[in-house]
């Protein structure tokens, strides 16, 4: 425990040490708001909800979460800090978690720096702040659930390149499996239960629940076994790849 | 036995390659290994299987006791590493990764002994400062405070002073000196005169295996070069020929400004026999110098075949 929370404090320690932290925050903002303001059409919906500004954010993850996980592993791998990292007295297990949680963790720093339009809707109008809450928490769920599979990609390769773009065309896949895009790929060669399930895998499906106020169980656990099957997946390709 | 390193029939297979092939020693406290070989012996390998790095493909290593394999994080606490490269967080400054280790490591006083690597290493100037902006030496000073920030009994170094100037070598040479009388130390090296300056022990390895082991000076008895003559002076045609006859004299080597080496044959002694030619010839203050026996000339020797 102790260890796992020495490896979370480097990795937080490692953002705001670079302007990797700063960045991101700033144009994370940047976009959310732009989003939701001019694609959203936040005032011309007149209604006193998020909507507008939670619809983007699968998106702003697709390219802003894997630009974070990246160097998660990689980087270690690279400079050679891994041999450190595990030649230290600790688990590869609460190397993993670590590193994870201080990238989500940090995700979710950005996340509710965005409470500025939380304060303007309740000037602006009357929200259910329930069903608000309920988006913000559910976003978050996406968030690690991108970040988890953005990790484990990491650990596949020494270059941040690489695993950025593998992790944003993996985060798409997961992203869109519930629609034609994907399924239509899959439909020709396997079995239509095989796709019903690749097809129940989407993100967006799962967070378009949650983020109109519905917090369903399948949800939570979508995410939170997509979150530890991904974790898993990183403790495998860490142990199995530190020669590489 | 506790602060030992014990080793047995270590090998490590990359697809076909056999990076250690077999390797079996020990070392106990106060003895400081010096790993030699060619670049691609599997000398860093070795050391990356010892500190729970990588699995080896068979065979057994133990740090303290704890078998690498089933206690790997007893046996890691009480090694420190030095990794090839020396390499850290290159975001962090040396204070804040140097509390990282050490929330992990948990010394007991742990306030002392970060002041103590902290002040052994001179790292004073550039605590506060990021390790990407610090010059290899400070960069491998960190990396050695890194692996003594917990007294850990036994130390494992790849090349410690790869990379350094000359008095950076010196500097941590000094220091693994001073650390030596009680701990297990391994390093890595292929400079030579690394291993006469702090060794106690060398290993040549070449292609996975074990060529030799054995203390520097019989490594150095090795040489042909062992008991050689040097007379660094102006000699005429005559005493050159009568050192070139000399019985025991295997070949005879020109040194600059008409100086020679007498190489002698195996076993033998010159000095006295030269001093004759050299008392007959009215040359009685000609200075001599015996050699030793040169590091470079055995482990020449004992590699290149395989290189050719």
């Amino acid at each position: 425990m102790n260890n796992l929370l020495a490896i979370l404090r480097r990795e937080l320690i490692g953002y705001f040490q670079t302007p990797v932290a700063y960045v991101f925050i700033m144009i994370f903002l940047l976009l959310s708001g732009a989003l939701s303001f001019y694609l959203g059409n936040f005032y011309e919906r007149e209604q006193a909800d998020l909507g507008a500004f939670f619809t983007f954010h699968p998106w702003l993850y697709l390219f802003l979460v894997p630009a974070i996980s990246m160097r998660l592993w990689a980087e270690e791998r690279k400079t050679g800090s891994i041999e450190l990292l595990i030649t230290l007295p600790v688990t590869v297990f609460e190397a993993v978690l670590g590193k994870f949680l201080a990238a989500w963790i940090f995700t979710g720093i950005a996340l509710l720096l965005t409470f500025p339009i939380w304060l303007t809707v309740n000037y602006l109008g009357d929200p259910d702040n329930g069903i608000i809450l309920g988006a913000y928490f559910g976003s978050f769920l996406m968030a690690g659930g991108f970040m988890a599979i953005g990790a484990c990609i990491s650990a596949t390769t020494r270059n941040q390149v690489v695993a950025f773009i593998l992790s944003l065309v993996t985060c798409f896949l997961f992203l869109l499996s519930g629609f034609p895009l994907v399924l239509d790929f899959f439909q020709l060669w396997l079995p239509q239960p095989v796709v019903d399930t690749i097809a129940s895998l989407s993100f967006l499906t799962h967070f378009s629940s949650i983020n109109k106020g519905v917090i369903d169980l399948r949800d939570l656990s979508y995410f939170v076994i997509l979150i530890s099957v991904w974790l898993y997946a990183n403790m495998i390709v860490v142990r199995a790849r530190k020669a590489a | 036995m506790s602060g030992s390193v014990v080793v047995e029939n270590l090998v490590k297979i990359y697809g076909d390659l056999h990076a250690v092939d077999d390797l079996s020693f020990e070392v106990g406290p106060g003895e400081v290994l010096g790993f030699l070989g060619p670049n691609g012996a599997g000398k860093s390998t070795t050391m990356k299987i010892i500190t729970g790095f990588l699995p080896p493909t068979s065979g057994r290593v133990s740090v303290c006791g704890h078998p690498v394999a089933t206690e790997p994080q007893e046996a890691k606490k009480c090694l420190g590493y030095l990794p090839e490269g020396a390499p850290a967080y290159s975001e962090m400054t040396p204070w804040q990764f140097l509390n990282f280790v050490a929330d992990i490591r948990r010394p007991e006083n742990r306030r002392e002994r970060l002041d103590w690597v902290i002040g052994q290493l001179g790292l004073e100037p550039v605590l506060h400062r990021p390790v990407d902006t610090l010059s290899k030496g400070y960069r491998r000073r960190v990396g050695l405070a890194q692996a003594m920030l917990h007294d850990p009994r036994v130390l494992i170094m790849d090349e410690p002073t790869d990379g350094l100037d000359p008095n950076q070598k010196r500097q941590v040479r000094d220091f693994i000196n001073e650390m030596a009388h009680d701990k297990t130390i391994i390093i890595s090296t292929h400079i030579l005169e690394e291993v006469e300056a702090i060794c106690t022990r060398a290993i040549i390895v070449s292609e996975g295996k074990i060529l030799v082991d054995e203390s520097p000076e019989e490594l150095r008895r090795r040489s042909r070069y062992c008991n050689a003559v040097t007379i660094q002076a102006q000699l005429k045609e005559p005493v050159r020929a009568a050192l070139g006859e000399l019985e025991d004299v295997a070949v005879v080597e020109p040194e600059r400004n008409q100086g020679l080496t007498l190489i002698p044959r195996r076993g033998c002694m010159l000095e006295d026999a030269v001093r004759d030619v050299l008392l007959r010839h009215n040359l009685k203050e000609v200075p001599l110098h015996i050699q030793a026996g040169r590091l470079d000339d055995v482990f020449h020797s004992l590699t290149h075949n395989i290189h050719e």
